[in-house]
């Protein structure tokens, strides 16, 4: 076994529940310390490849290794390696929070010296100390996902996995959350899904697109970027002749071109975008270009960033024969 | 079996801060109560030949219909319900450990409940100067039998607790279990076709496990190990098919 094996490897798991393939041939590897987004359309396979993680379900065919431990022959082990939060969160009415976690650090064999501590601890980073005495059952959706957060968290597992973990937060909540994820960075291995894609920009390395039961989409969001959508576009608010543009923009760059093109308004500016197949910053050049040509004047120029929802619905939309083909195409 | 003094200890601790396990516990002693109270009033009209505590513990099918249905129905279809069975199978307890803890919590409040009833012969000891009426024996048979088969029967409701997603239906099917298991053998055996010399074989099973047979033994004093086993294996099975039953509505989730 080599040193340090990665926190997760997924070889070729496939699900099939009843006849359906809930998960069709997925690979993965998350490395140790990563902070990895898992997104995908309602119904892709992401809460079933999570509970195939966590060893809740067993998985159809294909291996799944956390921490270099085989989830089929190593169930607890497995278990105590992984901190869990399943989609809904479910909790138990009728406990007070306090009391929930402490129990629930039992289970999870925290030593019951370090369990006191460790608890004020969680509660404190999850700021739940005002409500540690209130009952689960009469707390808001905010803190009663924060009580889930909590008890991932509370053995200090190496890998955390953690189904939706920001749905129904408000912004603040929200911020509280990933702050707490990002403050996890190099200690623990989180592998959330969501479908607030800002949120995965922000706090994860790396994303992982999920489609049909299968990969889709993988690498840093940057990445992603450069591959799903493929260009570089610029807006630019301008006042001239549209006429001499195009000459203008092949002068600075072949591939660049008019994508949109404005109405004028009072003043004679219009709006374009402009598309590009370079990645690399040409605005500089761009600028100095329009600005030179006599008869033209530039109001504003920037260059706008494809969001993450963007690459997620262009990868999404792609279907997996096409991802397939490509795969054929390239075999590595 | 490392967590099941966790779970077991979490399961009791749980039902003790219910207020529905008190309310439980004061309608139970109420009808137990007034049971008692019936008993008593027929002794006073006219001499009996048999103890008290025989006529009581006949009539613990009525507890036992409506106490174990309603204390062991919560137990897994509630969490699997919440969702809660996720949660706690992917911490480092088996199923097994999950099952065992739920059921031996249900079975300490079952005998908890019934221990309480002690209090009735107590009064009874106090206040009654007859020493074969106050004979110690049958009380003690009694309550061995209430704990023996106890076992079984709570190991039915929570099999039935572990197949219901539902706590009512849960409820129901271990009502219809025990039911079936305590009333069931009284009724086969009075059947004219058991007969038969065919049924022979039939015939002796239904007779080993009359459970009112066995309640009659155990107050006279007769503990038979036969009796034991049956309660013993039965529960054993019982408990194993409440873990194949956890396990396999996982597989199919």
């Amino acid at each position: 076994m080599p040193e340090d094996p990665p926190a997760i490897e997924v070889s070729h798991l496939v699900k099939a529940y009843a006849g359906v393939t809930a998960v069709n041939d997925i690979s993965f590897k998350v490395a140790r310390g990563e902070i990895i987004g898992f997104l995908g359309p309602n119904g892709a396979g992401k809460s079933t490849t999570m509970r195939i993680l966590t060893g809740y379900l067993p998985a159809t065919s294909g291996q799944v290794r956390i921490c270099g431990l085989d989830v089929e022959t190593h169930p607890e082990a497995v278990k105590r390696q992984v901190g869990y939060m399943p989609e809904n969160n479910p909790l138990p009415e009728d406990m007070r929070v306090s009391e929930y976690l402490y129990f629930r650090g039992r289970l999870k064999e925290v030593p019951r010296r370090m369990l006191g501590p460790r608890l004020d601890e969680v509660l404190e980073l999850c700021d739940l100390k005002r409500v540690r005495h209130k009952i689960i059952g009469k707390l808001s959706k905010g803190f009663r996902q924060r009580v889930g957060i909590a008890e991932a968290i509370l053995a200090e597992p190496p890998v955390i996995i953690m189904d939706e973990p920001t749905i129904g937060l408000d912004p603040h909540q929200i911020l509280i959350v990933r702050d707490l994820i990002a403050s996890l960075r190099g200690r623990m291995t989180v592998l959330i899904s969501s479908h607030i894609l800002p949120e995965i920009e922000m706090t994860c390395d790396r994303v992982l697109i999920i489609n049909g039961g299968r990969v889709v989409a993988e690498g840093a969001p940057d990445q992603l970027r450069r591959e799903i959508i493929g260009r570089a576009t610029y807006t630019a608010e301008l006042a001239g002749d549209p006429g001499v543009l195009p000459a203008l923009l092949a002068a600075v760059e072949p591939s660049l071109r008019i994508a949109e093109m404005g109405e004028a308004d009072a003043t004679g500016f219009r709006r374009y975008t402009f598309a590009c197949d370079r990645h690399d910053e040409l605005g500089e050049a761009l600028l100095r270009s329009l600005a030179g040509q006599a008869g033209f004047r530039v109001r504003s120029l920037s260059r706008t960033h494809a969001s993450l929802e963007d690459v997620f619905l262009a990868a999404t939309r792609r279907s997996w024969d096409v991802v397939d083909a490509a795969r054929n195409r390239d075999p590595k | 079996m490392k967590h099941f003094p966790t779970i077991l200890g979490h399961e009791i601790r749980m039902l003790l801060v219910n207020p529905g396990t008190y309310l439980a516990a004061v309608l139970f002693l109420a009808v137990m109560g007034f049971v008692f109270t019936g008993i008593l009033e027929t002794y006073n009209t006219s001499p009996q030949e048999t103890p008290p505590a025989v006529v009581f513990f006949q009539v613990f099918f009525i507890p036992v219909l409506f106490m174990v249905p309603l204390l062991t129905m919560k137990c897994l279809a509630e969490e699997r319900r919440l969702g809660t069975i996720e949660t706690l199978l992917t911490t480092p307890v088996t199923t097994t450990e999950v099952v065992l803890g739920k059921y031996g919590a249900a079975y300490a409040l079952y005998l908890g409940m019934w221990s309480s009833t002690a209090v009735l012969f107590y009064i009874f000891q106090r206040f009654v100067g007859d020493a074969h009426l106050t004979d110690t024996g049958p009380i003690l048979g009694g309550y061995l039998f209430i704990a023996v088969s106890g076992l079984l029967f709570i190991a039915l409701g929570v099999l039935a607790s572990a197949l219901c997603r539902s706590q009512s239906v849960a409820g129901i099917l271990c009502f219809t279990l025990l039911f079936g298991l305590i009333v069931g053998g009284n009724y086969l055996s009075g059947a004219s076709w058991l007969n038969r010399v065919d049924f022979q074989p039939l015939r002796s099973a239904v007779e080993y496990t009359m459970i009112f047979d066995h309640l009659g033994d155990f107050t006279r004093g007769v503990v038979d190990a036969r009796q034991l086993l049956f309660y013993f294996s039965g529960t054993a099975l019982v408990l194993i098919l409440s873990i194949l039953s956890v396990e396999a509505k996982l597989l199919h989730s």
